[in-house]
């Protein structure tokens, strides 16, 4: 029973770093600009395909990793500025069609130049379970997991303890106020864009040798690493990583106890029967509106 | 000076579709032009949502398909004459938004993208799931759609009846914005308190609007299992949601007339790209950021934007 139980939170819960490592970049973007970026997803999938081509090139694993995320980072910058910048002050429904376009632009892409297939990374330390009170952990999970704390940690001390990411936060508090206090929150924006890809990218790499990864898997990754954001409560950094957690032992937990077929449906179930009861999120601030 | 405009437009609309089969060399193009038109049905539906109450919906295409399954599942299944089976799946479409709508629309932005995406979601990944009734990801087929012994056959027939749809749903829509409850949606849009600070009633328009595109999106995706005969779960993923959208927002927002556009450029275009082989998405994506990058507001509002300022 115990055991049973351990094996599907394991496995919940390296899912949930991916979903929390996503949500951290979905809750950047919102903070710096209040846009969705439906193109998290293909970070996500980006860091891993580019991990994996790397490797397969002949790149050592380590190397093949810090370039994957430059990759995606850059690409990242490259979708702020040529898309996201341009756009200006247009309407939300505006941008979020315009990552969209993006999404499909980058998804496109990857599917001429890399090719349909499932691929998988190598596990970055051998494939020996170990056993954990009858259940085994993969020693990816512990990869997953240890990256994921260090990467919050870093981000924590980011926003807290470091001048540009107090800027951060005073772009999102108040974009212009932040202005008038000599902060360049273009600069932000683009900064934030390139953060997010690369924690996306990190994401995607970290579980491509788990889950595999193809020029598709950006589009459910990306949307449950927004439930994760919506869960937790948009542009909460803490909302995103519990958020991100919780979604992924509930679906493991639904994949193991309810139905494997409807594991994909339950974070969907779950975001909108929060909602119903907490229309901002679990950890999200409450909104008035200025009239 | 608005309604002479849009009775012009009306009028417009009408003689280009009485016109259109003498211009349409073959059934391919009878089958776009239909496709055409009830995209552009469910876009004008879902215009009145975002467009004119500011109230997004990133799961439309779940009502669609919960449409296009009723009809394909009560007729094929259970012997439903098609007709009924269509009201059926209206009427339980609208249901679902109305239980759904109140809690859901009090959510904004992008908690409403998200709500409304999830529903969507969910809708499809039943569809895939009872495999037992709806055939699973390969679909199931679907017979022609006849009422009282009239049945509809050939690509002319289907163009009229929805040549005619499309006239009904435009001159209900024109009708609908002027009318008090139009400007009750409007003044939605501009502000919500403001909006209820003057007597609007706004949960209660927001969910009659919500519930009136669903059914709509319901009443196409019946239309659709029998024109096309084959129904499939991509008729209520995400993607095809994002194409209603998408839809709605180059044509232009709060524009009956941008929507139909809309409807016609995101139809052909696919069409079109069909030559450039594995190009498809990455052009069909470039197109869509270039639009939204130059022409924010969408093509209609645009065009009337630049012309107005010409006059002057």
């Amino acid at each position: 029973m115990l055991s049973e139980f351990l094996q599907f939170l394991f496995s919940g819960v390296t899912v949930g770093a991916m979903y929390a490592l996503a949500a951290l970049g979905y809750g950047l973007i919102y903070n710096a600009s209040g846009v969705i970026n439906f193109a998290q997803g293909e970070f996500i999938m980006l860091g891993g395909m580019a991990a994996v081509f790397l490797t397969e090139a002949g790149v050592p694993l380590p190397v093949a990793i810090v370039l994957a995320v430059a990759i995606a980072a850059l690409v990242g910058l490259v979708v702020e500025k040529l898309a996201i910048e341009p756009a200006g002050n247009a309407e939300v429904v505006t941008l979020i069609i315009i990552t969209i376009g993006a999404s499909l632009t980058l998804r496109g892409l990857v599917q001429i130049f890399l090719g349909k297939g499932n691929h998988a990374l190598p596990p970055f330390s051998g494939e020996t379970p170990i056993a954990v009170l009858g259940a085994t952990l993969l020693p990816q999970s512990l990869w997953v997991m240890g990256v994921t704390l260090v990467v919050v940690a870093a981000l924590a001390w980011f926003f807290g303890r470091t001048i540009l990411g107090k800027a951060v936060l005073a772009t999102a508090y108040n974009k212009l106020a932040a202005q008038l206090v000599g902060i360049n929150t273009r600069f932000i924006l683009l900064l934030s864009f390139g953060l997010a890809a690369a924690l996306g990218a990190l994401g995607g790499i970290l579980v491509a040798p788990i889950t595999y990864t193809s020029y598709d898997a950006g589009i459910m990754m990306g949307l449950k690493g927004f439930v994760a954001a919506t869960l937790g409560g948009l542009g909460s950094g803490v909302g995103a990583v519990v958020g991100g957690l919780l979604l992924g032992a509930v679906e493991a937990m639904t994949a193991g106890y309810i139905s494997s077929a409807y594991k994909d449906a339950m974070p969907f179930v779950l975001i909108l029967l929060i909602l119903f009861f907490r229309p901002q999120g679990l950890f999200g601030k409450k909104t008035t509106d200025r009239v | 000076m608005t309604v002479s405009r849009s009775s012009y437009g009306l009028t417009a609309l009408v003689v280009v579709l009485a016109l259109l089969p003498l211009a349409l060399p073959n059934p391919f193009y009878y089958d776009v032009a239909i496709r055409i038109a009830i995209n552009a049905c469910v876009a004008i539906g879902l215009n009145l949502l975002i467009g004119y109450t500011g109230q997004i919906s990133l799961g439309h295409a779940g009502f669609f398909g919960i449409g296009a399954y009723a009809s394909a599942i009560l007729t094929t299944q259970f012997g439903w004459p098609p007709a009924l089976a269509m009201v059926a799946g209206a009427a339980g479409t609208g249901l679902l938004a109305f239980v759904v709508a109140r809690p859901i629309l009090k959510l904004k932005g992008h908690y409403l993208a998200m709500a409304t995406l999830g529903l969507g979601i969910i809708a499809s990944i039943v569809l895939v799931n009872e495999t037992a009734y709806t055939g699973g990801p390969d679909g199931m087929s679907v017979g022609g759609f006849s009422l009282a012994g009239w049945q509809i056959t050939g690509e002319h027939a289907w163009y009229s009846v929805v040549a005619c749809l499309l006239v009904v749903v435009t001159w209900f829509a024109l009708n609908l914005i002027e009318a008090p409850a139009g400007r009750a949606l409007q003044a939605i849009h501009g502000s919500e308190v403001a909006a209820r600070v003057v007597g609007v009633n706004t949960t209660a328009f927001k969910v009659r609007v919500f519930v009136l595109s669903a059914v709509l999106a319901s009443l196409m995706g019946s239309l659709t299992a029998h024109y096309i005969g084959f129904v499939t779960p991509g008729l209520a993923g995400f993607f095809h949601s994002i194409e209603l959208v998408t839809m709605v927002v180059v044509g232009g927002m709060a524009s009956v007339f941008g929507s139909i556009l809309g409807a016609a450029l995101l139809t052909v275009l696919p069409q079109l790209l069909s030559t450039f082989e594995g190009w498809e998405t990455v052009i069909f994506g470039l197109i869509l950021m270039l639009t939204m990058i130059f022409l924010p507001k969408g093509v209609v509002p645009t065009l009337r934007l630049r012309f107005a300022k010409e006059e002057k």
